[in-house]
């Protein structure tokens, strides 16, 4: 009994710690900034709409979105369906300097985007895709590709040869194989990768950073942080901004938890 | 790897070797062409996306660092190891791979042990634990980019933290967090570990399930108290998803940029400059490309030196067959 107080005090403490500033956030985006100058600790007196309906109807926040939606499907589409054909290859079939082509690609897990990108930024002035969605999702998916086939390989070397030999009895090619049974029964594994691709796209900052200089390209984090320093004597309005931009992620967090949480204590478990 | 193999080999149609009969020896080559071709159209669009956009920038970036170049016209200037010495020997530079070792070192001596704390805690049963487990992992959703945002608001002098301070009567404490070159660092990694503890909690409440109940029970049964099954049970145990966080936190705390250029740019007077941020203020600011590929260069060599010997000394036994 004493052992479970002492583990609902620390309970109370870890929400306390981790939810106070988010509920700073979203409840001074209720308030005016000043307000806030006045009590920077406050709760909203009468609550106030403006900075919330303020950000809802500008062109700036939904194009922001917008942009960081296209980016994160296009990388997402890329590294999970290149990445799940260079799983099933690593997988099922056998060929001299296949553990050789996997090493490769797991070493792309220690390579952090940052080293590369002085040189990725001059090879995508190079190719013309700067100022350009696909010059941001493109290396995002490259950057993902690692992780997506060292999820995906050791699942669909799970699945029985019985099953593939059933289904080239039947007539059917090994691509066949691989797009009407192996496709469909790694579902979960591909949802997972799915969303920890889409979760990394969304995040990024430094490689949106260096591509776009037009603030009509930004993606979600670089608006945010302009805003923030555009906006630097309006705080209620920065914080409704950083509010409904925090949103999205969040939700997601909420319909996805489980695959999240599972897929990253299940990429580390190997 | 030996089972996969078999699996593979297995599913394939065997047609014996005979060399005498050539209509058995053509449908074999004809299957081993095919093979080729679907390896290839399987494995070549992956293998070209990740050499064209990870692996040959690496390397490219090796060829400019031997330059003088401002990222425009030809490379005329060949400068050697100029760049290398020039970075390695300037002031900002030592100081910012120190600041990346002391967030490196804190991560594991502050957040290591709050992690195992609060995961032990977490994972006895109490109500709303799904709930709890959720909250603690909600910052590592969060972009640090929002993250850097609502802690810049916050950590504002007279701001929301100072006024929580003053209100607890703990005035005395209330500092000039991101702009006093001796605390700058410091707060920083305070945001980093609200950010990233949530993700330490999850990986060791899984490596928690991975222990056995009958263990702790035997444990108990034979007289330890509850300290020492934690310490020599339990812990030895949750030995291989720590040796992983702390893989995962170093390389993290190597690399670390969009936090610290949104909160100070590094600053102020380079008091919490990373090999990051001074990596892409000389690359993209100044336009010294050859300069800011021997940066990018020494970064790559400190994480996978790191990486080498890390995996080389304390993950060997956990990645055994797994990491080829």
């Amino acid at each position: 009994m004493r052992r479970n107080a002492v583990g609902y005090l620390a309970a109370f403490a870890v929400i306390g710690v981790t939810v106070v500033p988010l509920l700073f956030v979203v409840l001074g985006g209720f308030r005016t900034t000043a307000q806030i100058n006045a009590s920077p600790a406050g709760l909203p007196g009468p609550l106030v709409w403006d900075n919330y309906v303020a950000v809802l109807g500008s062109v700036e926040f939904w194009r922001l979105l917008g942009n960081s939606l296209l980016i994160a499907v296009i990388a997402t589409t890329l590294a999970v369906g290149l990445g799940a054909m260079a799983a099933f290859a690593l997988s099922r079939y056998a060929f001299k300097g296949r553990e050789a082509v996997y090493t490769l690609f797991t070493l792309g897990l220690l390579f952090p985007i940052g080293v590369a990108t002085l040189p990725l930024y001059l090879w995508l002035r190079q190719l013309g895709l700067l100022e350009n969605p696909l010059g941001v999702a493109i290396p995002e998916a490259a950057f993902s590709l690692p992780v997506t086939i060292v999820i995906l390989r050791p699942f669909m070397r799970a699945i029985p040869g019985e099953l593939e030999d059933a289904a080239l009895l039947d007539g059917a090619a090994k691509l066949g194989f691989f797009w009407r049974i192996l496709l469909p029964l790694s579902r979960p594994a591909l949802i997972t990768v799915s969303v920890l691709a889409f979760v990394t796209s969304w995040n990024f900052y430094l490689l949106p950073l260096l591509v776009f200089n037009d603030s009509a390209h930004f993606t979600l984090p670089l608006g945010v942080a302009m805003f923030q320093s555009e906006h630097t004597q309006d705080t209620a309005k920065v914080l409704a901004f950083t509010a409904l931009s925090m949103l999205p992620a969040l939700a997601f967090f909420v319909l996805a938890e489980r695959r999240m949480v599972g897929g990253l204590t299940g990429s580390v478990k190997g | 790897m030996s089972t996969a193999t078999s699996a593979a080999t297995s599913a394939r149609p065997r047609t014996a070797p005979a060399p005498h009969a050539p209509a058995a020896g053509g449908t074999r080559r004809r299957s081993r062409t095919r093979t080729r071709l679907e390896l290839a159209l399987l494995l070549g669009p992956g293998l070209l996306l990740f050499a064209g956009f990870v692996l040959v920038p690496i390397g490219v970036a090796g060829f400019y660092s031997l330059y003088s170049w401002n990222g425009f016209g030809p490379l005329t200037d060949f400068v050697g190891l100029r760049n290398y010495t020039d970075a390695l020997s300037g002031a900002v530079f030592q100081g910012a791979i120190g600041h990346n070792l002391v967030i490196a070192v804190l991560s594991i001596v502050v957040q290591l042990p709050l992690s195992i704390g609060l995961a032990l805690l977490l994972n006895r049963k109490l109500r709303g634990r799904t709930f709890l487990r959720m909250v603690v992992f909600a910052p590592y959703v969060l972009s640090e980019a929002v993250t850097a945002v609502i802690w810049l608001l916050m950590l504002q002098p007279g701001g929301f933290i100072d006024a929580v301070l003053r209100g607890m009567g703990l005035g005395g404490l209330v500092q000039l967090w991101l702009a006093d070159p001796s605390i700058v660092l410091y707060t920083l990694f305070l945001v980093i570990t609200w950010k990233y503890i949530g993700f330490g909690v999850i990986l060791l409440l899984a490596g928690l399930q991975g222990v056995p109940v009958e263990l702790r029970e035997a444990a108990a049964l034979d007289g330890a108290s509850s300290w020492q099954i934690t310490r020599n049970v339990v812990l030895p145990l949750l030995g291989p998803t720590i040796r992983i966080w702390i893989f995962l936190s170093v390389i993290g705390s190597l690399q670390l940029f969009d936090l610290v250029w949104i909160m100070t740019l590094g600053g102020p007077a380079n008091a919490s400059t990373t090999m990051a941020t001074y990596l892409v203020d000389h690359g993209f600011k100044r336009y010294e490309f050859g300069f800011g590929s021997a940066v990018a260069v020494i970064l790559f060599i400190i994480c996978f030196l790191f990486a080498l010997l890390y995996q080389r000394f304390a993950l060997r036994r956990d990645t055994e067959g797994a990491i080829g």
